[in-house]
């Protein structure tokens, strides 16, 4: 398989890169991981007259603390993301979704940006991140702006990422103390999500004081069930009670259809996995 | 002779080479002046071709020629069909260019020959073609009707219909009247879906024009094939082309093919006069290169209330594809000696119709035809074991062949020559822990639990060793099926092993020389074995259909026996003993009662300088044998799997695998337990994850492994493999097949676990694979209806795909 030729450069700073982008036009593509754009270009699905790789930028990798906020660099991969000790105690949803992305090669070389600029409705970062109250940081020609995540994806493999902008970190507020659950569905361990189910909580004396649950390939974008967050608040850790607050997950959700399922079933899946995911949090 | 090597559990002498990929893989050639290959494929499952414009690719930068099936269809020839399964069998013209019909989405229609492969590549986006659409046929009992036909010009979609009735053939009594007499009758429809044989190295071919002999390097399993076939179709004197197979990453029957591309590389080099290459893409391999299994099987399975089975009948609905192959139309044919598996009952018939549909030609996939015939009968036993709630391992002990009853000619007019069902069964439960299992099992139905466990049970035999000839001709297949070999002995002594069987993956380089270097007495580093090349191994018919060693390795064993007759000829002149008085022992030839001896390297250097031989004695130690079987073998074994449903999800888990096959005497039980693991590997696959999916346009759906999924380590527990030894009685290694078996005892233990699991809940069968999503509807079915989900309609699961899905 080989693409439609194309220019490729690897700047070292961020305004260098901003210049090449602008100056590309609508030719112009970013290059993170390459671990979802390469296979676009090979099978000819796009093809970009400049390609331009952000890995020696090194201002737009790392993880660190800021304030009451955990800040990751789009640049950081996957396997830097699953293992970082910041993330495990201030986002370990996060940590926990990342582990659950591709195999060890590709958590090697993808990353956080990419996965999240790319917003593949059965990626995994995305309703982690939604969970996570994310906010977006985009620098373009009008420079720096913030998003969101409720803004930020925006439809299929669409967000609010501009085609001359740049995704440079991503802030999360700390949930410290909090616990979490990723519960990913797939016939095979290396596969995209049927359905995922991402919940993070809060519990105080035994019962659920705070939670934030979103949904993974239930929609064309990430879905976060702010009904379902509700009903849990007082919940004990308790199966029927769980169970009976996240009944209503899948209301209203159009997920896809494809050989691994129906609607019905990817509705009926989202359901138990949410019960699941609290339950295995907590 | 001390015996060291058979029995050692060697590493392969490949690993190194085939595992780094540094190695001489087809795609790795690289030659002066080479051109590239890239071609354009129809996009519609059935269509006429209108026009094609090629004007502006033939200018593009880069580009040398460009080809239509116009341009060549004078010397195209055609894909032989090698196997008249019947004398009025039907096929259509299979041109490795289609002209004016396409009759499978993946079908080639235009070759761009570019200096690089990126040049050849980019022109194919400005080839212009215009297709007229025609209706497709993609559904095998649709096909049947001849409502609509997948090619047009042949007036039907039937290619044969191919018999065996036991009553005819004097094997057995008619199935009719078994089944009308009977207490009980089992009726089933199975569906074998469709499967993509996924070899890791995609295929490649190189041809070099020059000189008098052209040469074909090919990913193939088939050089020997492949050559014969390229001279009677295109009618080059057969001594005017080489073939080789280097290196082949991988086959499993999807490279035992003579193929329109390896055609389209010989023309394109011809007409161009440098060498080209052709390497395909991954998403070209999926939807061009040959496909598996795609049959409908109809069983009628009829015993008494005590479970004595009385007669079989099985008819087929086989899907051909669009096109014959060399081999395409015999696979089903194989399976029908097979369906009656390790039983014994007095009436079968068997009648399979070949059809043609609008989707990628079918072919050999690792077992052709024989997992096919397992599958069935093993998921018939289950199911009439259910029927009459018996176990299911009860019931086959009633009914299979007891040890003391073999040599047993079967109701399928085979001769099984050995085999212990009992030995093997025993010797599986025990290690599975069959009865703490079963007292698991009661326990979660008894408890409702979520996760219900289920016991598959799979007790199979097949025929290995393709063939004896006159079997083959017997069945109206084109070719013997013999095999032959050369044991070269160099003057320092060094052993060249030169065999017809052309090793992709297996390790024969490895186990060759272990039998060689037992039987000649030299070390086994002294030991190399040369395959894969016409010009080395002049003769040879290939490797697949578990063949290789029991043929192949039994030709390379009367080879290094002529050498020891010759040798001991020498030995005698030079030692000045009568020839009955040497002996030979771990390499050396004595003289019976003295301490005179001579190596085999002393002579072997005697005899190459010849300057003192005995009168009339050709100075060469080099001996050739040819080896045609005069049975199949046999391999048996029993495979017990436990499953775990869950039964608010329908995620099926395997959680242990336990199987004691029976493969005769082993030459190297690391690549024993090699073939058995990779063979269960494809054959759970085919139970709970493959399957090639074509939509209602006949485009295929399962065109990346995105879609199309096979597993990897992560999903599958370690297997428990052991083993019983009943030596093959029809060779004197005493060796049976062991490609093929992890793949033919599998799958039905995998689904009748599955279905042990959920069978309380109403649920008697899902379809392959077995998807969380297939397991959870039917056990909403059953919940839903009360009544039972028996025979789910494949054409009813299709997903209603929606095209802005998927990754
Ligand atoms: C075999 C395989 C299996 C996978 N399985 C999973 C899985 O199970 N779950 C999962 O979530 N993902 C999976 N992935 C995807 C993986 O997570 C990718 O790494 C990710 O989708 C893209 O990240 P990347 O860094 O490789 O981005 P790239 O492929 O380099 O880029 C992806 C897209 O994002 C744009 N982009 C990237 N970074 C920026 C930026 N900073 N600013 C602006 N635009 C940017 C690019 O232009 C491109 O359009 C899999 C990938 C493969 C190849």
């Amino acid at each position: 398989m080989i693409p439609v030729a194309f220019d490729y450069s690897a700047p070292t700073t961020l305004d260098e890169a901003l210049t090449l982008l602008a100056d590309a036009g609508e030719d112009g593509k970013i290059l993170a991981g390459g671990q979802s754009l390469i296979p676009v270009l090979k099978l000819r699905l796009a093809a970009p007259h400049a390609v331009i790789d952000l890995g020696r930028i090194d201002a737009l990798r790392g993880i660190r603390e800021d304030g009451d906020h955990v800040v990751i660099g789009a640049m950081t991969q996957h396997h830097d993301v699953a293992t970082h000790p910041l993330v495990a105690e201030h986002a370990n949803l996060i940590a926990r979704a990342t582990q659950t992305v591709a195999d060890p090669q590709i958590r090697h070389r993808g990353t956080f940006g990419g996965a999240l600029v790319h917003a593949d409705p059965a990626g995994d970062l995305p309703a982690a991140a939604l969970a996570m109250d994310a906010v977006f940081h985009i620098v373009g020609p009008g420079g720096e702006r913030t998003v969101a995540a409720a803004d930020f994806f925006v439809d299929l493999f669409t967000t609010a990422v501009g085609d001359n902008e740049i995704l440079t970190e991503v802030r999360m507020p700390k949930k410290t103390a909090w616990v979490s659950d990723y519960q990913k569905f797939t016939r095979v361990a290396q596969q995209w999500s049927i359905v995922g189910v991402a919940a993070t909580l809060r519990i105080e004396n035994g019962r659920i004081a705070e939670a934030r649950i979103a949904l993974t390939n239930m929609g064309s974008v990430p879905i976060r069930v702010q009904a379902v967050e509700q009903a849990l608040i007082g919940c004990a850790i308790e199966e029927d009670a769980i169970a009976r607050a996240t009944a209503s997950v899948a209301d209203g959700t159009n997920p896809p259809s494809d050989l691994n399922g129906d609607p019905d079933y990817r509705r009926h899946l989202a359901t138990v996995l949410t019960r699941r995911a609290v339950l295995n949090a907590a | 002779m001390t015996i060291t090597e058979i029995g050692a559990s060697r590493l392969r002498k490949e690993d190194q080479r085939l595992i780094t990929g540094r190695t001489r893989y087809t795609d790795n050639m690289v030659l002066p002046g080479m051109l590239h290959i890239a071609l354009v494929r129809s996009p519609f499952a059935h269509a006429r071709i209108t026009a094609i414009n090629v004007d502006e690719a033939k200018r593009a930068p880069g580009v040398i020629m460009v080809l239509t099936g116009k341009d060549v269809a004078d010397e195209q020839g055609g894909i032989p069909s090698a196997w008249p399964v019947t004398p009025d069998q039907k096929a259509p013209p299979y041109l490795p260019i289609a002209v004016e019909h396409v009759a499978y989405a993946g079908e080639i229609v235009a070759c761009v020959i570019g200096r690089t492969a990126a040049a050849a590549r980019d022109a194919l986006e400005l080839i212009d073609v215009d297709y007229d659409d025609l209706p497709p046929v993609l559904d095998l009992e649709e096909a049947m009707t001849d409502t609509v036909l997948s090619h047009p010009d042949l007036g039907t979609n039937l290619s044969a219909t191919w018999i065996f009735d036991s009553a005819a053939a004097g094997t057995g009594t008619d199935v009719a009247q078994a089944l009308a007499s009977s207490e009980v009758v089992i009726e089933r429809t199975y569906y074998q879906q469709r499967l993509i044989p996924a070899f890791m190295e995609p295929r490649s071919t190189v041809v070099d024009p020059t000189g008098e002999q052209l040469t074909m390097w090919s990913a193939t399993q088939v050089p020997h094939i492949l050559k014969l076939m390229i001279s009677l179709a295109l009618s080059i004197p057969e001594s005017k082309v080489r073939v080789v197979a280097p290196d082949v990453g991988g086959g499993f029957g999807g490279k035992l093919a003579v193929t329109a591309e390896e055609f389209i590389t010989l023309l394109a080099a011809r007409r161009t006069g440098k060498p080209c290459k052709y390497t395909e893409t991954r998403t070209e391999s999926l939807m061009g290169a040959h496909h598996g299994r795609a049959q409908v099987q109809r069983i009628r399975l009829s015993a008494t209330k005590e479970g004595i089975v009385t007669g079989l009948d099985v008819n087929l609905l086989a899907d051909m594809g669009a096109y014959l192959g060399v081999i395409t139309s015999g696979i089903p044919i194989l399976g029908a000696f097979m369906y009656n598996g390790i039983y014994k009952f007095p009436a079968y018939r068997f009648e399979c119709n070949n059809l043609f549909t609008n989707k990628a030609p079918t072919g050999a996939y690792r077992g052709a035809g024989r997992p096919e015939a397992t599958f069935a009968i093993e998921r018939a036993m289950d199911d009439l074991a259910a029927e009459l709630d018996m176990d299911p391992v009860e019931l086959r002990r009633k009914n299979w062949i007891k040890h003391e009853e073999f040599p047993f000619t079967t109701v399928a007019g085979l001769e099984y020559d050995s085999g212990n069902y009992e030995a093997a069964t025993d010797k599986a439960l025990k290690e599975f822990g069959y009865d703490e299992l079963r007292a698991e099992q009661k326990l979660r139905r008894q408890s409702g639990d979520r996760v219900q466990l289920g016991i598959g049970v799979s007790t199979y035999t097949e025929m290995c060793g393709l063939a004896p000839s006159r079997v083959l001709g017997s069945l109206d297949y084109a070719a013997g099926g013999w095999e032959h070999a050369q044991v070269r002995v160099l003057p320092t002594g060094a052993i060249e092993v030169v065999t017809g069987i052309s090793p992709h993956g297996q390790g024969h380089e490895t186990s060759f020389s272990q039998i060689v270097a037992d039987r000649l007495g030299v070390p086994f580093d002294n030991v190399e074995v040369l395959h894969g090349d016409t010009q080395v191994a002049q003769r040879g018919l290939d490797t697949y259909g578990s063949r290789s060693l029991v043929v192949g390795g039994m030709a390379v064993v009367a080879a290094a026996d002529k050498v020891i007759e010759k040798a001991k000829t020498v030995a005698a002149h030079l030692l000045e003993a009568s020839r009955d008085d040497i002996e030979f022992t771990a390499g050396a030839f004595g003289v019976k009662g003295t301490d005179q001896s001579m190596t085999l390297g002393e002579i072997a250097f005697a005899v190459f300088s010849a300057h003192n031989m005995p009168d009339g004695f050709e100075p060469s130690l080099d001996s050739d044998a040819t080896f045609d079987p005069v049975n199949f073998n046999f391999p048996h074994g029993t495979h017990l799997c436990a499953m775990e449903v869950d039964t608010e999800t329908g995620a099926v888990t395997l959680r242990k695998y336990v199987c004691v096959d029976d493969i005769g005497n082993v030459i190297n039980p690391l690549l024993v337990d090699g073939q058995i693991h990779g063979g269960l590997v494809q054959g759970i696959s085919q139970a709970l994850f493959e399957e090639a999916v074509y939509d209602e346009s006949g485009t295929l759906v399962t065109g990346s492994f995105v879609d199309y999924l096979v597993p990897s380590a992560a999903d599958l527990p370690m297997f428990t493999t052991d083993r019983t030894v009943t030596p093959a009685l029809t060779n004197t290694l005493g060796v049976k097949g062991v490609g093929e078996a992890g793949t033919i005892a599998s799958t039905p233990a995998i689904v009748n676990g599955v279905l042990d699991a959920v069978r309380h809940l109403g649920v008697d069968d899902i379809l392959m694979p077995c998807t969380p999503s297939r397991v959870w509807n039917a056990l909403r079915d059953a919940a839903q209806g009360g009544g039972r989900h028996r025979s789910p309609d494949p054409s009813s699961t299709k997903p209603d795909l929606d095209p802005a899905g998927g990754n």
